[in-house]
């Protein structure tokens, strides 16, 4: 099973590593790259905690292949650190209770940020249903709720 | 769980890719791998060697005919979502595609992938055997057209060889008076459906079809209740009808067969008032 050279472009900066096939993004992430953001839950594409931008699209890192990604663009949620639309999202997490214990944070935090880039002011109905690919097993979600409903709209 | 160490290769050319699959051996063409990784991680499926499609730019190509449209198999769920290809369906394909799993799946899982794998509870299986989809399989013996319906055997199980490879799904346009209707019970939002349908009905010719997922087998074309539709029978006739059929397709247990009921019949009421296409 032979290690395989490859090239992904990492929060702006090329990476070059040999890795073995089965190395899927996550782990290539943090234990290559000491990109320790990403959280992994689940393994398996359920929890969402991996979740990460890959060409600009929210992507599962733990169901994607580091093989797969030669040439393709990656960025994690410490790429996203002087975003402006990523730094109000923080706050607003902060500020209305989104997070207890933080792990699901990574992934909620780049879903959230997918979510009001695409869609800038959802309603509940929305927030909900785009965000039901994440889980968080402290909050009730309540807090996460309220915290992207503030990010869109910081004045209410 | 990490996945078992296994062999990758990613083939330039279609018909490297095709000579790669006639090699035989534990090979697996991995698309989109929204399925086939996290069957990998949990190692519940063995593969000594993954065929990367992902650099085959032919399979991601949508033409648009006058009759049908075609779509490569490397077309991503969100695709449809977005509107960024033709829907053949008057809004049908793009609502199925928005519809499975999360934003995350759905921007690198595939229709060809989700077809190969053939959940019985995949989204569309069900929208593409109701709109008589053709898909287009190849293999380094030659190429076939087969009907999405003969396509699907049972769970988990096609009409692919070993050798063959889903290139792309053909679907025929549909008339603009024609309506679709569909209907999604899941107990989360994203989940797997515990029941599924699809209905297409078109008054004006006198034609219905309705197909029901999320069995135990294959999806079923539900035939007698697609003909009571398209005869104009009332909801009590068409209930009536309906349920006979589902008893005697074996469409599960009682409870199931009413989850199964009430789908249908959200399905066909979503066609009688919502202007869909």
């Amino acid at each position: 099973m032979k290690a395989v050279p490859v090239r992904l472009r990492i929060n702006d900066v090329d990476v070059e590593a040999t890795v073995e096939p089965r190395t899927h993004l996550a782990d290539h992430l943090r234990e290559s790259c000491r990109l320790t953001a990403t959280h992994l839950g689940c393994e398996h594409g359920v929890c969402g905690a991996c979740t990460v931008l890959v060409d600009g699209e929210p992507a599962r890192a733990c169901l994607a292949l580091t093989v797969s990604l030669q040439g393709h663009e990656v960025r994690t949620l410490e790429g996203l650190a002087d975003d402006a639309l990523m730094v109000r999202i923080k706050q607003a997490f902060h500020e209305a209770h989104g997070l207890q214990c933080g792990f699901c944070t990574p992934g909620m935090l780049v879903s959230a940020w997918d979510l009001l880039r695409r869609c800038p002011d959802p309603d509940d109905t929305r927030i909900r249903e785009a965000m039901s690919g994440n889980l968080c097993r402290c909050t009730g979600y309540q807090g996460i709720v309220r915290a992207i409903r503030l990010a869109a709209r910081p004045g209410r | 769980m990490k996945p078992a160490a296994f062999d990758w290769v990613a083939p330039q050319s279609l018909e490297e890719a095709l000579a790669l699959l006639a090699e035989g051996g534990d090979a697996r063409p991995l698309a989109g791998g929204q399925s086939l990784v996290p069957m990998l991680n949990l190692r519940l499926a063995p593969a000594d060697r993954i065929i990367d499609l992902g650099r085959l730019d032919a399979l991601r190509a949508v033409h648009e005919g006058e009759d049908a449209v075609l779509y490569g198999a490397l077309t991503a769920h969100a695709a449809f979502e977005d509107g960024r290809v033709p829907d053949a369906a008057g809004g049908l394909m793009r609502e199925t595609g928005a519809g499975i799993a999360f934003r995350a799946i759905r921007t690198r899982g595939t229709i060809g992938g989700s077809l190969a794998l053939a959940d019985p509870a995949a989204d569309w299986l069900v929208t593409l055997i109701a709109l008589e989809a053709r898909l287009h399989l190849r293999s380094v013996r030659g190429g076939r057209v087969v009907p999405a319906a003969d396509f699907v055997l049972g769970p988990y199980t096609t009409a692919l060889a070993p050798d063959e490879l889903l290139c792309a799904v053909e679907v025929a346009r549909r008339a603009p008076q024609s309506r679709w209707g569909r209907c999604k019970v899941v107990r989360k939002a994203g989940e797997y459906a515990d029941s599924l349908c699809v209905v297409l009905h078109d008054a004006s010719r006198g034609f219905a079809r309705v197909v029901l997922g999320a069995l135990d087998g294959a999806p079923l074309v539900l035939a007698r209740t697609a003909a009571a539709l398209a005869a104009g029978a009332g909801d009590a006739a068409l209930r009536a009808t309906l349920e006979a059929e589902l008893l005697e397709r074996e469409a599960g247990d009682a409870v199931a067969r009413r989850r199964h009921s009430t789908c249908v019949r959200r399905a066909v009421a979503s066609t009688v008032v919502g202007e869909n296409s």
